[in-house]
């Protein structure tokens, strides 16, 4: 005995676009990158075939991505960016975009890509489901890790930029990534970063300090 | 040509066309309310008491013992609370296990934040096996209430219900416990377990419409007679004051015919699905390397495979199956709401890269071995893709 659903009519087996922010469906653009990644690494890197690398993430967090980027010594333009990630959709593709964009035009000088935010990728996607920014904000952090290799390789150590995180509440050690990560993850009230972090619980002297925050990570990624 | 394959009956079924049937007119002709005293009404409350008494011999119970619910959250959420509220003087203490569904899960961990119960959460082993000594291990004198569910609804391990409750009546018995009782959640057992109560020994049981071929909104809770419960709503006198509302009347018709259906089916469906289940299990061990079968081998549910597949993540290779036709799940907290990963996989002593791996297939009536078939050719190429884009090369001493 069979009683299939009928399928509906051009949703059948699709990826659909949609367009309201809590959505899990992605756009077009996402899709097609998802599903036809752009320069992605074939086979392994042979030693010295390129000049920089950076890496993020780790299996077990649910994403994890690596890169090599050709950089051009004279211009110091990226020529050739390969990428390899363990993630979803929306981890794949925006890599996938993201290295469409420091390559296209001839490529993009390495102090312009170090400036490549989180949305600028987004928004070339056409958006991405608001509990994924954190995938993309990924892709980022792995291609300034692999400029940060550049300068070092090429022994250029006062470009190098160490993000290192500010301690925000040294009662808690709760730094300015930890908050960024906590709104990043849905937490866009004090409380509800406490809730996450801690922070500020035993020293309320700082929260002033990190309501600001909140306020700029929630500028910086949610608009 | 793509195929379409529905591989995903434990998150819900399609509406059986004789339960459709069963169903119309009481989304037309018969639209009275069961609560009023003129024609129109008792019609209907006739045909309510009749589907009451249709389940209730299905499940070998007496009709009285039935209540209908939203669904199984709500059957969960009416037996925990209900049960735990009204006899929180005799003890609070509540035993389940780390595999449950989230609707007693979560429940059990409100009773255990807000309302000052004690909660002992059983660990399954490996195969996600829970032991009647492991729970007997556990009894104390001021326990009042365990829910253990009948099958997991992602890995599909079987528990042995019918021994836990045997246990436990006779616990009850030694140890002068009346207001010890046992719940169990079977949504995932009704197309292929037996849901005889008197066999499997529990006081509560939940049941729910639509993983069973029926329509969604409808479930029922079981309560053995005698027991109290403390309503979660107020507002009238329909399922004995414990779950007022007027009822969902075509909801209700068209339960009774789905479990009528199912149990009527259940071991011919049984002995049609475990091979083709087998089937793919071998299939996709054969032609991908590195993957781990989740849950138990043979005691799991007929319509269950739950594999992990290492180097990958769930959510792309779900997207990839569907743009083929192929309808599937993931542990991947990438697909989950709260982007944790499934702690049914993790419950079981798995690290976190088994979860956001594993890829759960479903089979239910309409599938055949050339669904089957179709998904062990299309997927080794889909894996081929994903893993040529990873990074990750986990080790196979990590989800051996």
């Amino acid at each position: 005995m069979t009683h299939k659903q009928e399928p509906v009519k051009g949703t059948q087996g699709d990826v659909t676009t949609a367009d309201h922010a809590k959505s899990w469906f992605y756009t077009d653009v996402v899709k097609d990158h998802f599903f036809h990644p752009r320069n992605f690494m074939h086979d392994d890197a042979q030693e010295g075939e390129y000049n920089a690398i950076g890496k993020v993430g780790s299996p077990a967090c649910g994403d994890e991505l690596r890169v090599w980027m050709k950089v051009d010594p004279t211009t110091e333009k990226i020529t050739d960016f390969r990428w390899k990630t363990f993630g979803c959709g929306s981890a794949i593709a925006s890599t996938s975009m993201a290295s469409l964009m420091v390559t296209e035009n001839g490529g993009m000088t390495l102090e312009s890509a170090r400036k490549l935010k989180p949305q600028d990728i987004m928004e070339r996607l056409g958006g991405l489901p608001q509990r994924k920014f954190h995938c993309s904000v990924l892709c980022d952090k792995a291609l300034r890790d692999a400029i940060n290799d550049y300068y070092r390789r090429s022994e250029q150590f006062d470009k190098i930029i160490v993000e290192a995180s500010r301690i925000i509440d040294p009662i808690s050690k709760v730094t300015d990534h930890d908050i960024e990560e906590a709104v990043l993850e849905g937490a866009h009230t004090l409380e509800l970063v406490q809730q996450k972090t801690k922070v500020g619980i035993g020293n309320p002297g700082c929260l002033p300090a990190v309501e600001e925050l909140i306020r700029f990570y929630k500028e910086k990624y949610f608009g | 040509m793509n195929r379409e394959v529905y591989l995903d009956h434990a998150a819900t079924t399609p509406t059986h066309p004789a339960v459709r049937e069963a169903m119309l007119p009481y989304l037309g002709e018969k639209f009275g309310n069961p609560s009023s005293f003129h024609g129109v009404g008792k019609t209907v409350k006739d045909d309510v008491d009749h589907a009451r008494e249709r389940i209730a011999r299905v499940l070998n119970v007496r009709a009285d013992e039935i209540l209908f619910t939203s669904g199984g959250t709500e059957s969960d959420n009416l037996a925990i609370l209900g049960y735990a509220r009204m006899n929180q003087m005799q003890g609070k203490h509540l035993i389940t296990t780390s595999i449950e569904h989230h609707a007693v899960l979560e429940t059990m961990m409100h009773l255990q934040k807000k309302e000052n119960f004690e909660v002992t959460y059983l660990e399954p082993d490996r195969d996600g096996l829970v032991t009647v000594a492991q729970v007997e291990g556990t009894l104390r004198e001021d326990t009042i209430l365990v829910s253990i569910m009948y099958a997991n609804n992602e890995i599909g391990t079987i528990e042995p219900i019918a021994q836990i409750g045997n246990m436990i009546q006779k616990w009850r018995d030694v140890h002068k416990r009346p207001v010890l009782k046992f719940h169990t959640d079977a949504c995932q057992a009704s197309e292929y377990l037996d849901l005889n109560v008197e066999k499997l020994h529990v006081d509560m049981m939940t049941l729910n419409g639509s993983k069973m071929y029926g329509p969604k909104g409808i479930g029922l809770l079981y309560v053995k007679r005698g027991m109290k419960l403390e309503p979660l709503q107020f507002g009238g006198s329909q399922e004995r004051s414990l779950r007022p509302g007027t009822e969902n009347v075509a909801g209700i018709i068209g339960m009774a015919t789905a479990l009528e259906l199912a149990q009527t089916d259940r071991e011919n469906e049984t002995q049609r699905l475990v091979p083709l289940r087998d089937r793919l299990i071998k299939g996709i061990h054969s032609s991908i390397s590195k993957t781990r079968l989740n849950g138990h081998p043979t005691i799991r549910l007929p319509n269950n495979v739950n594999i992990s597949i290492m180097d990958i993540e769930g959510e792309a290779l779900i997207l990839y199956l569907d743009a083929q036709g192929v309808s599937a799940s993931t542990g991947s907290a990438c697909t989950s709401a709260s982007l944790d990963p499934s702690h049914v996989i993790l419950a079981l002593g798995l690290p976190y890269e088994v979860a956001h791996g594993s890829l759960r297939l479903t089979l239910g009536r309409s599938t055949t071995q050339e669904d089957i078939d179709y998904v062990i050719q299309i997927l080794p190429p889909i894996v081929e893709k994903l893993r040529s884009i990873s990074p990750v090369r986990v080790d196979e001493k990590y989800f051996a």
